[in-house]
């Protein structure tokens, strides 16, 4: 027979101090193990939406990132040219880049930080298509203009509309702000290719990438056997959105590992603080479990009832853990990214799915922690129990 | 000590109590020791700079080259001891997942510029004399049980995507045993003679040693002027605050991992003593019965805080210990993402200090409130 549940929730009443440290314990965990989940998947998805499964990203053969390639511009003549590349009004869909770093002050700290500047094609946001201009306007080819992410525009100092920074040897005016929809490129500056390179005293006849928007995404393929059989090229060719992906793998690596381990030692101290509770509850009520015993209550179904007492304050625990950290969700915060050497602004990103985990983890925690002191108060002595004072 | 068997007879008298409470101060420990050594990772470059090194990179950015004829131009600036320079190899061996960085050196005034690495002789004297020779730090040489002989094929990102294969001549150490062993050295003349012509005669960027570190401000500003309004002119700063650019960079990451860990930490502490606090209060009309068979106030408090130290004292020795063991597997975990997470004799005793104090202070509270109350009022409670 089983003890009813008002039993659980008037005992939780009558020990709410005890209680409320349990549930702080737990409730702690889970906000710590959701926070950091939701950093790795808010970095990863950061990088991830930068691409679009429309579009080709060709660097050097071998190359691992942008910042490591070099395309000339003998190559983007014959790329343009490739099969599987859509055409606009003015020609192919792509866009030769030349990616840069600039050393700009963070708003934070006043301390430099390194910011990708990225020389992009006129016709970059019919390839981009997840780009558009917010404020201002697009940059003129041939001046000495740039546009900034929206998160530049707020992360880095000096890069406000109507400024002028100096980028290389010359001087730049800040004519518009573009929004990329929280992706990579919102942390970006850009510019015309031509004027960026010279500026850095780099040949304007050599790209860091190349980008495609494909006629259809299965173009990805002739267009990579066209590109790759070519002898008078050297090239990787990858969908857009591939990159991205692995730009994010070591990253999220760091995060998951320290972040994990963490949450494992402090779900390590929840659990004594359960099992501390739980235990000091067994202790309290050795009288009440015996008189319950004695009315006819099984041992399993006292196990059972310590049990739902203890996922009862861990539920708890793991909903008031994932509340308090659901404030950081869009939270936008900045790191180093190792894979490209490139400061990069991200969001948080707490997601359905990361709650439901936080609250499983938390319930796993309770059943640890309850599981002991049920199996001992279930284990009382009756006549001893109900002896006692 | 003649009341060791009442304060064994106290701490045991809760076992599974005594347990979760040596339990929870251990956890406290190991969460604080593995915050001590994060720190000290991503700050690391820091730590280990020279501060009688200036590095010298181009104005516009990292990226950008500089002519290979600076050296000459630095080193007769008065006050500059030696001057070498590096370039970033930026090559994968194997597996893009195999990070490590590699340099390319100049073998003539490495040594000079940096003399904690230790090389041996022959090692050194065989490396100079092969083009293809490369040498690797120890950890390195452990990490992927390289030894001297080897050949090690590694695929240039930066420079083609061919592979450049390597003959390891030697293996470096370091006088500190936190110093960064994970480097790979290959020589600049077999670099210059493989990379294309645009790369060919040039510095990724110079590393100069001072013959005085106070220095450092005048000769930073001669450089810079020396440049000034050249075709690539320089930004010359102390290694520390070079190394500290990139450390700043990580910045959120570690600060969020910091915060977080360091709260959980000092709650766990409080919780911790708290606990401890309420075990000695529910013991109030016991240690009024000792004080009236004539146990004097301090004997009391002695007991009562006897009995938190060596709770205190064990569940710190025990989170240190597991931490010692649990340290190795994180560091190999993020391997390639963070220098090596080393454990330091003063984070351990700063680590035990605090489980000590925190004890201590749980201990002390309730005990005087034991040892201040009248016997009669102590008795009545119970």
């Amino acid at each position: 027979m089983a003890i009813p549940l008002t039993y659980n929730f008037r005992s939780v009443k009558a020990r709410w101090t005890s209680a409320i440290v349990a549930v702080a314990g737990i409730a702690g965990t889970v906000g710590v193990f959701v926070a950091m989940l939701s950093l790795a998947k808010g970095f990863r998805a950061t990088l991830v939406s930068s691409g679009s499964p429309d579009n080709a990203l060709i660097v050097r053969g071998g190359a691992t990132s942008e910042m490591t390639s070099g395309v000339g511009l003998d190559s983007v003549k014959i790329i343009q040219d490739a099969p599987g590349i859509a055409r606009g009004p003015n020609g192919p869909l792509v866009t030769a880049e030349a990616v840069l770093m600039a050393p700009i002050p963070l708003r934070s700290t006043g301390t430099d930080a390194n910011v990708e500047v990225r020389g992009v094609s006129p016709n970059v946001l019919e390839i981009r298509k997840g780009v558009r201009i917010v404020q201002g306007r697009m940059f003129t080819p041939g001046l000495a203009e740039i546009v900034v992410g929206k998160n530049a525009n707020t992360t880095y100092s000096g890069l406000t509309l109507g400024n002028t920074i100096g980028l290389g040897t010359m001087q730049w005016k800040v004519v518009g702000v573009f929004d990329a929809g929280g992706s990579a490129f919102d942390s970006e500056v850009w510019g015309d290719p031509h004027l960026l390179t010279a500026a850095y005293n780099r040949p304007d006849t050599f790209f860091q990438s190349v980008t495609a928007r494909l006629s259809s995404p299965e173009a990805l393929t002739p267009l990579k056997d066209a590109l790759t059989t070519d002898p008078r090229l050297n090239v990787d060719v990858t969908r857009e959105i591939d990159y991205y992906a692995k730009q994010s793998t070591r990253m999220t690596t760091l995060i998951t590992t320290l972040g994990g381990f963490v949450a494992f030692v402090m779900a390590i101290g929840a659990v004594f603080g359960a099992l501390n509770t739980m235990y000091s509850a067994v202790a309290d009520r050795g009288r009440e479990i015996a008189t319950m015993r004695a009315l006819g209550f099984g041992g399993p179904s006292v196990v059972f009832s310590f049990l739902i007492e203890a996922l009862l304050i861990s539920f708890v625990g793991g909903l008031l853990g994932c509340l308090a950290v659901l404030r950081l969700n869009g939270v936008t915060t900045s790191t180093i990214n190792f894979q490209t050497f490139s400061n990069l602004a991200f969001a948080f990103m707490i997601t359905p799915s990361l709650l439901v985990e936080g609250v499983v983890f938390a319930m796993v925690m309770g059943v640890l922690g309850g599981f002991f002191p049920a199996v001992r108060a279930a284990r009382l002595p009756v006549a001893t129990a109900l002896r006692e004072l | 000590m003649k009341f060791r068997k009442l304060i064994f007879a106290n701490l045991f008298r809760k076992k599974v109590r005594l347990i979760l409470t040596v339990g929870s101060f251990a956890i406290a420990l190991v969460l604080f020791t593995f915050l001590a050594v994060v720190k000290s990772a991503f700050n690391r470059g820091v730590e280990l700079a020279g501060a009688d090194r200036l590095i010298v990179v181009d104005r516009v950015g990292l990226m950008n080259l500089m002519p290979i004829s600076y050296a000459d131009k630095i080193a007769a600036i008065p006050g500059v001891k030696a001057v070498t320079h590096d370039h970033w190899f930026g090559g994968v061996y194997q597996d893009e997942k195999n990070f490590f960085p590699q340099f390319v050196i100049d073998v003539e005034n490495h040594r000079k510029v940096y003399p904690e690495f230790v090389v041996p002789d022959d090692q050194w004297n065989n490396y100079v004399k092969d083009r293809q020779g490369a040498i690797a730090g120890a950890k390195l040489a452990e990490r992927f049980h390289w030894k001297v002989g080897d050949r090690i094929p590694i695929k240039t990102t930066l420079y083609g995507g061919a592979i450049w294969e390597f003959n390891l001549d030697g293996i470096y150490h370091t006088e500190k045993p936190d110093g960064d062993q994970g480097q790979f050295w290959l020589q600049w003349k077999y670099f210059d003679e493989n990379v294309p012509s645009v790369i060919k005669s040039t510095a990724g960027w110079y590393i100069l040693r001072l013959d005085n570190p106070d220095d450092a401000v005048r000769v930073a500003k001669a450089i810079d002027e020396k440049f000034a309004n050249s075709p690539h002119e320089t930004k010359t700063e102390t290694e520390s605050a070079f190394a500290a650019y990139f450390a700043k960079q990580f910045g959120n990451i570690e600060f969020l991992i910091l915060s977080i860990g360091g709260v959980v930490f000092f709650t766990l502490l409080l919780v911790t003593g708290n606990t401890m606090a309420i075990s000695v209060r529910e013991r109030t009309s016991e240690l009024g019965v000792l004080k009236a068979i004539g146990f004097t106030d301090r004997s009391v408090l002695f007991l009562v805080l006897a009995e938190s130290l060596a709770i205190a004292f064990f569940g710190g020795v025990l989170g240190l210990a597991l931490a010692i063991l649990a340290i190795p597997g994180i560091s190999a975990a993020v391997t390639g993402l963070l220098p090596p997470l080393l454990l330091s004799k003063p984070m351990l005793l700063l680590g035990l200090g605090f489980a000590i104090f925190v004890g201590a202070a749980s201990g002390l509270l309730p005990g005087i409130g034991a040892m201040r109350m009248r016997v009669v009022n102590a008795l009545r409670r119970a």
